[in-house]
């Protein structure tokens, strides 16, 4: 394929993955958490869609879109989570949000 | 032959400027104190990856990156950071020193066995890839892939959708009770 080889777009998709995983265990605001949790899943669709490219076989991009559905329900969840966590003048601090009891 | 060396120098020419421009906003995602802000760079991070996705010929997906992502799921995140409001009072990182220091640590142990095991498990033979067709990531292709091969994936996908969509609304609706509390006028 012309332009840079698989090797320089999985280390795009690593150094993404460890980013997010960083913003993950860094920040204490969860919906900072749940973007970071964004940067995660998508450093890995990348590394999927490279070895799709990579191999010529169209599984990658069907798992790629499946991982972006599921993204997209993990962040109506959280998303849900947070302004329910708003509405009972919860702090949103994770390291405060040590019990599960309403 | 200058035809091609002219398309491989512009190819990438357009990696290098997606690639800084992703990892940048990566970056910017995780280190700003703003949320609103944070979700502003996450929308550059996933333009740049669409751009990176048409690079790697996956034209159905990166369409869909942009209008999954930078059109519903950021609008709501917006709207959230909006409804929530700044929270300036929570400071950038908490705990203690050391838990940021073992963050950095398990962030950068995870980049270092990421490179190793890709480097150790495919070093060898990720330097020839095939040639795909010209239909590789067109709609119709990902969807023949989708309604023959990965119809299950595909019926799951949709009740993985539907249950998400239920979750949400019983998580943002009123409790009962808080409704009954509603004087009359």
């Amino acid at each position: 394929m012309m332009g840079p080889g698989t090797a320089w777009y999985l280390s795009v998709a690593g150094f993404l993955f460890a980013v997010g995983s960083l913003g993950v265990l860094l920040r204490r605001n969860p919906l900072i958490v749940l973007l970071s949790l964004e940067i995660m899943l998508n450093g890995a669709n990348l590394a999927l869609i490279t070895f799709a490219r990579h191999l010529d076989n169209g599984d990658g991009q069907i798992f790629a879109l499946a991982v972006m559905a599921v993204a997209a329900s993990e962040v109506v969840v959280g998303l849900g989570l947070i302004v329910a966590l708003n509405r009972k003048r919860v702090p949103l601090d994770v390291d405060r949000l040590s019990s599960l009891r309403g | 032959m200058l035809v091609a060396s002219v398309g491989n120098v512009l190819v990438w020419a357009v990696w290098i400027v997606a690639a800084f421009a992703c990892l940048g906003s990566g970056v910017a995602v995780v280190s700003f104190s703003n949320p609103f802000y944070s979700a502003l760079a996450l929308i550059g991070n996933l333009g740049s990856l669409a751009v990176l996705y048409l690079l790697l010929s996956s034209e159905f997906v990166a369409a869909a990156q942009v209008l999954v992502y930078a059109g519903a799921v950021m609008v709501m995140f917006l709207f959230v950071i909006a409804y929530v409001g700044p929270r300036t009072e929570s400071p950038w990182a908490g705990g203690p020193s050391w838990q940021a220091v073992g963050a950095v640590l398990a962030a950068a142990a995870l980049l270092v066995e990421i490179i190793v095991v890709i480097g150790l498990k495919a070093g060898g033979r990720l330097a020839h890839s095939h040639h795909v067709s010209g239909s590789f990531g067109s709609p119709s292709y990902v969807g023949r892939l989708f309604l023959s091969d990965h119809l299950l994936a595909f019926e799951i996908t949709s009740i993985v959708l539907l249950v998400a969509a239920i979750g949400g609304v019983i998580l943002g609706a009123h409790s009962r009770q808080a409704a009954g509390e509603v004087p009359p006028l």
